[in-house]
């Protein structure tokens, strides 16, 4: 009950956050200078289809008007047709997404696996070699450009002994070796900033718990330092490393974009990156109102799965 | 203030990050005394050369110098972080002191404009604010701007907030003191030590956002000598000449993590309450 509450209340405070971002989209097309028919049709312009399109999108009508039809047509699923292809933007979405998925799923696992056992460790060895290669993860990870790290596994991997591919993206339906296979630089790449980011959370998080009562009272029961650490400690730890995991999402989804282009993956980043190269600003425009939603959806799912977890939070 | 620096030079990691900004403050003033070439001209005698005693860190495809490149390149880095990260300071401080002392609707109203901002990613951000305004070095510090000012605002604010009620405060509004000096002489600086830690790590964010739009083509001017331009330059090379990707990287790497390791000792020497590492 609490907690469908709070459900609402915080949709309810993220929908005009939405609508702001909407019309930020929205006004994207227009800022840029020129007959918005010409640039929303592109290569595929004639005199005629300009036509259909002011009188379908209304763009005789002043701004507002024209923002609200736009919005009934994005609510309904019509985020309009790419200027350089005529397609849907909606199917040219849809048609990437599993890329971008597996990518930053894949390297969001990759960073929890990092960081959790790396911070924790660090923190149980306070100050000596293990803290120390935490601290050395956790710096570098902040500090090497994603596309960068790239680069050099590319070097590493694919033109020196390990003979990974190097780029491009092979669907799991035609074979699930191979796509992992393409996929396993990329998510690699792309999570060491997470990683870090996660890890630097973690230890922290769990240096502030080994000095509670609590673990103190749970040593003095005779509790394994291995159970103390792992199990009560961690317990605890895990909250604030939850905080940070909706933040994270927006780095994935933005890093995806550089990485999805050192890779040559079809993903929606890459989608973003030629709608700008091809000036496709319907499609660019479809790319940041969907990116924009879903971390905004990642977001909420973060708060109420910490709501969920945590009594003390629903209680406020 | 004395106490402040004690601490900072306490701190080892602070320290080598304070040297290596050094160095890279040093390259960037006297790059071209520094640079064996002009980091523009084209050698059509010595195109993709292996580091050596003819090019200490090569040449790339264009016969082009890469040691003079990244020299001149620290220029562009610190010039575009200086800016960018100066009009976030500024926009980020007018809107997040606004919001925060004036409270009620503004506080609202603000507030919810920088959600806008926070909730797309920041590289989509300044790839939609680039494919805007067009490739230019200027809009690039823009771009990178308007990005980073939300985080300004909400450090700004949340300081704000924690001193409005304080007793000082109070005071000096009981004395009489309008509300501009009120927030320009007691209220902002309680603020200062906390966005003194955000400037310093936002200039790692400005430099890998810097080097990652020009990366992706959307950042400087083509020709100019950029690490993150270098790098795309070097994409294509990869298995003939690795050193046009690897030192232009090295050099993005030893940058952000000096503003990172000045910033983290600073958060700890500054403010007691932040301290733990947390990013």
């Amino acid at each position: 009950m609490v907690l469908a509450f709070m459900f609402l209340r915080r949709l309810f405070s993220v929908f005009p956050v939405w609508l702001g971002v909407s019309v930020l989209s929205f006004g994207l097309l227009r800022l840029i200078p020129g007959d918005t028919a010409t640039m929303m049709l592109g290569t595929r312009y004639t005199e005629e289809r300009a036509e259909r399109l002011r009188e379908r999108m209304g763009l005789d009508q002043p701004l507002p008007v024209q923002y609200v039809r736009w919005l009934g047509r994005v609510v309904r699923g019509d985020l309009g047709e790419s200027a350089y292809t005529g397609r849907p933007v909606r199917d040219e979405l849809l048609e990437r997404l599993p890329v971008t998925l597996q990518l930053a799923g894949g390297a969001l696992i990759t960073a929890l696996l990092i960081a959790i056992p790396l911070g924790v460790l660090g923190a149980a060895q306070r100050g000596k070699a293990g803290d120390y290669a935490a601290q050395v993860v956790g710096i570098s990870g902040l500090s090497i450009p994603n596309f960068w790290l790239g680069t050099l596994l590319i070097l590493g991997f694919s033109l020196g002994p390990g003979g990974l591919p190097s780029g491009g993206y092979i669907s799991p339906s035609v074979s699930l070796a191979q796509n992992l296979r393409h996929m396993l630089l990329p998510t690699v790449a792309l999570s060491l900033a997470v990683a870090a980011v996660l890890l630097r959370m973690c230890r922290s998080a769990m240096l502030e718990i080994l000095d509670q009562d609590f673990m103190e009272l749970a040593r003095a029961k005779g509790v394994s330092r291995t159970r103390l650490l792992w199990v009560h400690g961690l317990k605890n730890a895990w909250l604030p490393v939850m905080t940070v995991l909706g933040i994270q999402a927006g780095y994935l989804l933005g890093g995806s974009v550089v990485i999805e282009s050192v890779f040559r993956l079809p993903g929606i980043g890459s989608l973003a990156l030629s709608a700008i190269q091809s000036r496709d600003y319907v499609l660019l425009q479809g790319v940041i109102l969907f990116v924009a939603t879903a971390f905004l959806l990642i977001n909420l799912t973060v708060d109420l799965l910490y709501a969920w977890i945590d009594p003390r939070m629903r209680a406020s | 203030m004395k106490n402040t620096w004690q601490a900072f030079r306490m701190h080892r990691m602070g320290m080598v990050g304070a040297v290596l900004l050094a160095l890279l403050l040093g390259s960037a003033l006297f790059a071209p005394l520094l640079s064996p070439r002009d980091p523009l001209a084209m050698q059509t005698d010595a195109l993709l050369t292996a580091p050596g005693s003819d090019a200490l860190l090569g040449t790339d495809a264009l016969g082009r110098d890469v040691l003079s490149r990244i020299l001149h390149g620290s220029r562009l880095a610190l010039h575009v972080g200086l800016v960018s990260v100066g009009f976030a300071l500024t926009a980020g401080c007018l809107l997040g002191v606004t919001a925060g002392y004036a409270g009620g609707k503004t506080d609202y109203v603000i507030s919810r404009f920088l959600d806008i901002l926070f909730s797309v990613p920041d590289v989509m951000l300044a790839l939609a604010i680039m494919a805007v305004l067009g490739q230019k070095t200027t809009n690039v510090m823009l771009a990178i701007g308007i990005v980073y000012t939300p985080i300004f605002a909400r450090v700004a604010r949340g300081e704000v907030l924690r001193v409005k009620r304080a007793l000082f405060v109070e005071a000096a509004r009981s004395m009489g003191v309008r509300t501009l000096p009120l927030i320009v002489r007691h209220i902002l600086p309680a603020a200062v030590p906390a966005l003194i830690v955000q400037t310093t790590l936002s200039f790692a964010f400005a430099v890998l956002a810097e080097s990652a739009l020009s990366f992706l083509g959307l950042g400087v001017e083509p020709d100019t000598p950029s690490w993150g331009m270098m790098l795309r330059d070097g994409k294509d090379w990869l298995d003939e000449a690795w050193w046009i990707s690897v030192f232009p990287g090295m050099a993005i790497t030893l940058t952000v993590l000096s503003f990172n390791l000045v910033g983290d000792a600073l958060r700890d020497a500054l403010d007691p309450r932040l301290r733990g590492g947390a990013a």
